[in-house]
């Protein structure tokens, strides 16, 4: 990997969602008060306030809700375009920046997606998304 | 405190709220390409444009408010600089739009006594110093859930809300287009512009993708530059040489921080901010003679628009076709010929200000909208993040 790919640096918010996916699975916060799904992870609910959350394995299916197709990019990524980044709304209702891989030409927003586990480096993985073909 | 004043010229029964601040000197630094200028050197230089504008000087300045990101705390380095100890410092950074902020600011501080006249000031060297898109190789925070998709920011995320609302609204390319040409028309007109060739709609859709559906003519420039702007209470405006320029109304919000975070794509928070200035200010949307809006891509005009009201939402595209904006459209819009085309040197809001005013002050030259009284300047930072809206009126 390239030594100036910006990695997350892990904290006591994002432990949990980077040691998942390493893994290889998905997982978000859940209000146990207000019962909504938070993405991404904190210490406290978004909506209500309550300090009350747990986290909870996603199932890892969702839809694009916006995408671009990147055509100049800098840094590490200069060489990877054109590529896809898009927004995916997961089915438990929260949206998260991802890549599109094996994109087909037919890519939309609304097209159903499901999560794909792209392992970077030994201690790094990436959630990415690939259409659901059914 | 409010004063009211009627105007005779809008007929008897027409009052006009807060004639408490007035913007009463304006002026650029060197813009474009200044390899030999640093960012303190901009900002003395225009600070001390404007205040010779305004016919006041650096001791009647009891304020201070910048921002930027050329040193941790900017009020302290350019207020040293400038050999100036305020009774009052501000140094909201919102983004591009924090200069509209600060204006509100200044007019709050100012209605609450606290100080008479308020340097706003901005300058930055990206284009001489390259270094805009150099990344860390660390993301922290809440960064961290975004930045290794390698998306190009800002510029992706405003592709995310252009690629949603073509979706959603079949807004088109060539539309988004529409805004380019337009901007650059009135570029043409402005001597400081940094780029005044025409271009045409099929230009635009033939320059290369930076981020789809944004093409590079949907993009903003990059350039160096510095602005300042200075505001006075309505007794030190009676001082200054210029005619003052009166904040009427302002608001201001932020929505989010990541593109990710956004609550609607397609609204910003200028439906909030606007409508709080439009209320302040007591007018309506058809009386405002002309509008500067934050255009760091072609899609930032059309969602200002739509959240302001301008139009309803998904009508942004339709609303700007037919050079509805440029120079004899109906609807005249960066006068100047905005970030598109006359200077984006990094956070752009201070520049509206600028060009609303001398547009209220009837000092436009070849671009003067005719007879201009009401100006509506808003400003976008971040991505698409915060939204700062004020209203300028004249006497
Ligand atoms: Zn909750």
């Amino acid at each position: 990997m390239d030594e100036n790919f910006p990695r997350p640096v892990l904290d006591s918010d994002s432990r949990p969602f980077w040691e998942g996916l390493q893994r290889h699975e998905l997982w978000i916060q859940y209000c146990s008060l207000c019962h909504q799904h938070i993405f991404y992870p904190r210490s406290i609910c978004p909506y209500c306030f309550s300090d009350d959350l747990v986290w909870k394995q996603s199932h890892g299916r969702g839809t694009i809700y916006s995408y671009t197709v990147v055509h100049t990019a800098f840094g590490p990524f200069a060489e990877e375009t054109p590529y896809v980044v898009a927004l995916v709304a997961l089915d438990e209702g929260v949206r998260m920046m991802t890549r599109i891989v094996g994109v087909p030409d037919d890519i939309e927003i609304g097209r159903k997606v499901v999560v794909t586990f792209a392992d970077l480096a030994e201690d790094l993985t990436l959630p990415y998304f690939r259409l659901d073909v059914g | 405190m409010t004063w009211l004043r009627s105007c005779p010229d809008w007929g008897e029964k027409r009052v006009v709220r807060d004639y408490v601040a007035a913007i009463v000197g304006v002026a650029e630094s060197d813009l474009g390409f200044t390899p030999n200028r640093t960012v303190l050197q901009l900002q003395a230089q225009a600070a001390k444009a404007a205040l010779d504008d305004a016919g006041l000087t650096r001791n009647d300045v009891d304020a201070i408010f910048t921002a930027g990101n050329w040193t941790w705390a900017p009020n302290l380095m350019l207020a040293e600089y400038l050999g100036i100890q305020p009774k009052y410092t501000d140094g909201t950074n919102i983004g591009g739009s924090s200069f509209e902020a600060h204006l509100g600011h200044a007019v709050a501080g100012i209605r609450a006594g606290l100080f008479d006249v308020a340097l706003i000031t901005y300058g930055s060297t990206q284009r001489s110093d390259r270094n805009r898109n150099r990344l860390s190789p660390h993301s922290v925070l809440t960064e961290q859930y975004e930045r290794s998709f390698g998306l190009p920011v800002p510029v992706g995320a405003y592709a995310l809300a252009a690629m949603r609302h073509q979706h959603q609204y079949g807004t088109t390319s060539e539309q988004l287009a529409e805004v380019a040409v337009a901007t650059r028309k009135w570029a043409q007109m402005n001597e400081k512009a940094f780029m005044r060739e025409p271009i045409t709609i099929q230009d635009v859709l033939n320059s290369r993708w930076i981020a789809e559906p944004l093409h590079l003519l949907d993009c903003c420039l990059v350039t160096d530059g510095g602005g300042a702007v200075v505001v006075a209470s309505a007794k030190a405006a009676a001082r200054s040489t210029k005619r003052p320029v009166w904040v009427l109304g302002h608001g201001e919000t932020h929505t989010h921080n990541s593109i990710s975070n956004m609550p609607d794509l397609l609204v910003t928070g200028a439906k909030e901010s606007g409508a709080r200035a439009f209320e302040r200010a007591g007018v309506a949307r058809d009386e405002i003679d002309v509008v500067e809006i934050y255009d760091s891509f072609t899609i930032t005009v059309l969602l200002t628009l739509e959240a302001l009201g301008f139009c309803d939402l998904g009508e942004g595209g339709a609303f700007v076709s037919g050079q509805r904006t440029a120079p004899g459209g109906e609807f005249p819009m960066n006068t100047n010929g905005g970030g598109l085309s006359y200077c984006h040197p990094g956070m752009y809001g201070i520049f509206l200000l600028i060009e609303a005013t001398r547009q209220l002050r009837g000092e436009c030259g070849p671009r003067q909208v005719k007879d201009a009284r009401l100006a509506l300047v808003s400003g976008t930072g971040g991505v698409l993040s915060s939204s700062a809206t004020v209203i300028l009126g004249r006497d």
